[in-house]
């Protein structure tokens, strides 16, 4: 199966890509997904997600086709009126 | 409702007055607009902010600001509401977000029209990266309200 994987803001600088699609031979969790995109890096609790633009949590499973997000927590653009 | 995303400046008050026009249900059962527009300040915790970048996830973002619309819309007695955020490169005294909420009475319509801008702030996928006199840095918490 394929999974497009997306990363926004800081952690887009950070990883050094906006997108990258993995293949797998079985459903992942969104956390398996992160390792395979990630080279194992150790997914931080702070770090959000989303399946299919929908909020979800890291043990979620992900399904071929399925568009996965990671982003730090937003900042939104009117926090400070 | 409506939910729009754009990337270039806009006057808020133009865009208040024009989806005014667009409503099909008469002024006469308004009795309330509250509206709330956000502006890109010049500093931020101690820092001159030269510019900022202002980054979305493309169709997510549509989509939660829809989906708090719909919930505000089914939780108070409100008639229709309309959000418009700004993305990419802003400068200071830009408008950055505005926010209205169209309502027989006025405590519908403010109560709507603050948790639209609440919900926005704390759940809506926006990222600011600061350009300061020297250098830049992303926005990792929010500031007063």
């Amino acid at each position: 199966m394929t999974i497009v994987v997306k990363f926004f803001g800081s952690l887009r600088e950070e990883i050094g890509k906006s997108e990258v699609k993995l293949t797998a031979e079985q459903p992942l969790t969104v956390a398996q997904v992160w390792a395979q995109a990630c080279d194992e890096a150790p997914l931080h609790h702070h770090i959000w997600t989303a399946v299919n633009m929908t909020y979800v949590d890291q043990n979620t499973l992900v399904q071929d086709g399925d568009e996965v997000a990671f982003f730090p927590p937003v900042t939104g653009g009117s926090d400070e009126n | 409702m409506k939910i729009e995303i754009v990337s270039a400046a806009f006057n808020p008050w133009e865009q208040l007055q024009a989806y005014e026009q667009t409503l099909t249900i008469p002024r006469s059962k308004w009795g309330a607009v509250a509206n709330f527009v956000g502006t890109m300040r010049d500093y931020n915790v101690g820092d001159t902010v030269k510019s900022m970048l202002l980054e979305y996830y493309p169709g997510m973002t549509e989509k939660y600001l829809q989906t708090i619309s719909e919930r505000a819309l089914t939780q108070w007695d409100i008639l229709d509401t309309l959000i418009i955020h700004r993305v990419g490169q802003v400068q200071p005294g830009d408008t950055l977000v505005l926010v209205a909420a169209w309502a027989g009475h006025r405590a519908p319509a403010l109560e709507a029209c603050r948790f639209l801008i609440e919900e926005l702030k704390s759940r809506a996928p926006f990222w600011k990266k600061e350009t300061l006199e020297q250098g830049s840095r992303w926005v990792e918490n929010h500031t007063a309200i």
